[in-house]
């Protein structure tokens, strides 16, 4: 098991008494229509902790996701909290990983209501129709991510940070203590990105979620993840404490790009520079 | 945001909205709906019977109920015998085709898919073409028998839904909704094309073959009624058990995944019973078209888009609206009847424009 580096909301109690983590990844191979997309993936995220996973475009994020959260074929290289992917039933799955897709199907003439509602299909017995308490939860959620006034609107009228705030309130209502979340900030303007990502972490150390992410803007990923994992095609580049992976050197080489890594309190500050300027 | 963070999670909302469901107003509606095609179909026609005296026929049919309607024993043999089995035929019917048709909207997430679209309607064509053009040509030996035009019908459909599985599933496991659509028009076109010159080498049985196209509803008393009704109890049963699935599988397989359904399978599931109530119901009446497509649409917009409202709904008013169109059929030009599929496709073919005017509006 990695150790849980110090950082702010790391009380993992659970991984310090050897409870099996969260996910675990072991050599983890994903063939998409015959095109390798992961060769050798391993990841470890200790319950609790909240990892997050940057890369370059197609560097697979996403896929990575996906086959954590059951997605695609890869039943023995995922466990989740000990137990392998390939021997949850669907529903118990559901009830404890909930996903954040990076571009969720917006269904046509469904209430931003009823869409959240749909996190709490795990719950609802297959011949019934949702309980009190599944309602209960819903609105609850609702008035956490500030979508009460939305709750009749169609999802499908919403502005594209809305739709992101509606589409983890329905990960939310799932009540899972594992979210994987596919940049599930990426639309969201600079104060909602705050509120939400503060959310999700407050409701980390409440519940004991666990957390496994993928984000683009660096600084903020860097701020809320207790690790971060690089990957750059297919493999994993580096992983460690966010000051370890976002440095300069590493980067450049993986994500080709210019930038320069100021040390700050909060965390490192990743800057965009413009290549022959101000050298 | 920051008020409601604060007002923390117990904070009740200030107005309690419901979410998506059928409505029991809606239901009784559609209970309704039903009642008056029982009634007007069971008294209109060429003797025309009160509708009252007809409702209280009806209800003698209920067991422990005894009631004088004042008709008299050849009227109520009209009542019992002749025009209710063609209603309740009716309504089974067009309960199917309607169910059939919204349980493939949803599965395929499509708004334009009906009943017909894995190629039912060819399979069955074909079938029967064959079935007439031999039959006729055999001196009529094969025609002759009352079952087998139902039977071919029903194989037919059934053999070319099995041959669009297995064409569509050749793509392996990435196959998509979209490619079993496309190869139900590959096997649709091919089955169509075997008709076609089946007709033209036997130009002597195209009347018979258009009739049986268009669609009717048989006259044979109970017989079709008791051929439908398994089918119509075993498709309504499991698409009824998945209305709850079709709303989650709308937002998309891996979302419906990670929800913890199995959404390959429940779709196959689906498609399975819907085409067998399909086939089911084009061997009793013939291809009774667009009943498949109004009536889920027409629900749509009105009670709503969810498929908890849509399934039981369209059951009960494909029922109803197959039933009157029937009433309309064989009444407008009394003696003779009009086939069953020119009248809702006379009623269709305007809908359907208006659908897809107000469809564009609600899909983008
Ligand atoms: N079905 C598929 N067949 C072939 N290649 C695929 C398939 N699905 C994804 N890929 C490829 O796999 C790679 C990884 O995709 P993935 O979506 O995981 O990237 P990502 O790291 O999430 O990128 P982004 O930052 O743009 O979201 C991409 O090059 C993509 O084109
Ligand atoms: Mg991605």
């Amino acid at each position: 098991m990695i150790p849980t580096p110090p950082g702010p909301g790391t009380g993992t109690e659970a991984a310090k008494i050897g409870a099996p983590p969260a996910v675990e990844v072991r050599d983890l191979h994903v063939r998409l229509d015959g095109v390798p997309i992961l060769t050798g993936v391993d990841l470890t995220v200790a319950a609790g902790e909240w990892v997050t996973v940057i890369g370059p475009n197609g560097a697979g994020k996403s896929t990575l996701l996906r086959a954590v959260g059951g997605l695609l074929p890869a039943p023995d290289a995922v466990r989740i909290f000990g137990t392998p992917l390939g021997a949850l039933r669907r529903r118990e799955r559901a009830r404890v990983v909930a996903t954040v897709a990076q571009s969720p199907v917006v269904p046509p003439g469904m209430a931003v209501l009823d869409y959240v509602l749909l996190g709490r299909t795990p719950y609802i017995p297959p011949l019934g129709r949702e309980s009190a308490a599944d309602l209960a939860v819903v609105d609850e959620v609702l008035g956490r991510l500030d979508l009460i006034d939305f709750r009749t609107r169609e999802l499908a009228t919403l502005s594209g940070g809305e739709r992101q705030r509606v589409f983890l309130a329905r990960a939310l209502a799932q009540g899972a203590t594992l979210l994987l979340l596919d940049e599930p900030t990426s639309a969201l303007d600079i104060g909602h990105q705050q509120e939400v990502l503060e959310l999700v972490d407050r409701l980390r150390g409440q519940h004991g979620l666990t957390v496994l992410a993928t984000m683009h803007d660096l600084s903020i990923a860097g701020e809320y993840a207790d690790r971060m994992v690089l990957l750059a095609a297919g493999r994993v580049a580096a992983a460690g404490p966010p000051r370890e992976v976002l440095t300069e050197q590493l980067l450049s080489r993986h994500y080709r790009a210019h930038v320069k890594v100021i040390p700050t309190p909060h965390g490192p500050l990743v800057l965009p520079t413009r290549p022959g300027r101000h050298p | 945001m920051h008020q409601a963070l604060k007002r923390g999670p117990s904070f009740p909302p200030a107005v309690i909205v419901r979410p998506a469901g059928l409505r029991k107003r809606w239901l009784a509606v559609g209970a309704f709906a039903v009642l008056v095609a029982l009634v007007a179909g069971v008294s209109l026609g060429p003797v025309s019977l009160p509708p009252g005296s007809v409702a209280i026929e009806l209800l003698n049919l209920l067991p422990g109920v005894r009631l004088d309607s004042g008709l008299t024993e050849r009227e109520i043999a009209i009542v019992t015998e002749l025009r209710l089995p063609r209603v309740v035929l009716g309504l089974l019917v067009g309960g199917l085709l309607a169910l059939a048709g919204g349980a493939y909207q949803g599965v395929f997430r499509n708004p334009l898919a009906d009943p017909y679209l894995l190629g039912v309607a060819a399979g069955a064509g074909l079938a029967v073409t064959v079935v007439l053009t031999l039959g006729v040509g055999s001196g009529g030996a094969l025609s002759g028998l009352p079952v087998t035009i139902p039977l071919a019908a029903f194989v037919g459909s059934l053999g070319a839904v099995t041959m669009t599985y297995l064409l569509g599933a050749a793509g392996g496991r990435s196959r998509s909704p979209a490619t079993l659509i496309l190869a139900g028009v590959a096997v649709s076109a091919f089955l169509s094309a075997g008709q076609t010159y089946l007709l033209q080498r036997h130009a002597e049985s195209i009347q018979a073959v258009y009739s049986w196209l268009l669609g009717r509803l048989a006259t044979a008393g109970w017989q079709d009624v008791r051929l439908v009704l398994p089918y119509f109890l075993v498709t309504s049963l499991v698409v009824l058990l998945h209305r709850r699935e079709l709303d989650v599988l709308s937002v998309g397989d891996d979302e419906a995944g990670s929800l913890g359904l199995h959404p390959q399978r429940s779709r196959y599931l689906l498609i399975a019973a819907a085409s067998l109530g399909t086939a089911a119901a084009v061997s009793a009446s013939g291809l009774i078209g667009f009943v498949g497509i109004i009536v889920p649409h027409t629900v749509r917009l009105l009670a709503g888009s969810s498929y908890r409202v849509i399934l039981p709904l369209s059951l009960l008013f494909g029922g109803a609206f197959l039933a009157l169109t029937d009433v309309v059929a064989r009444t407008v030009a009394a003696p003779q009847e009009i086939p069953i599929g020119v009248v809702t496709a006379l009623l269709g073919g305007p809908f359907f424009v208006l659908v897809l005017r107000t469809a564009r509006r609600v899909l983008t």
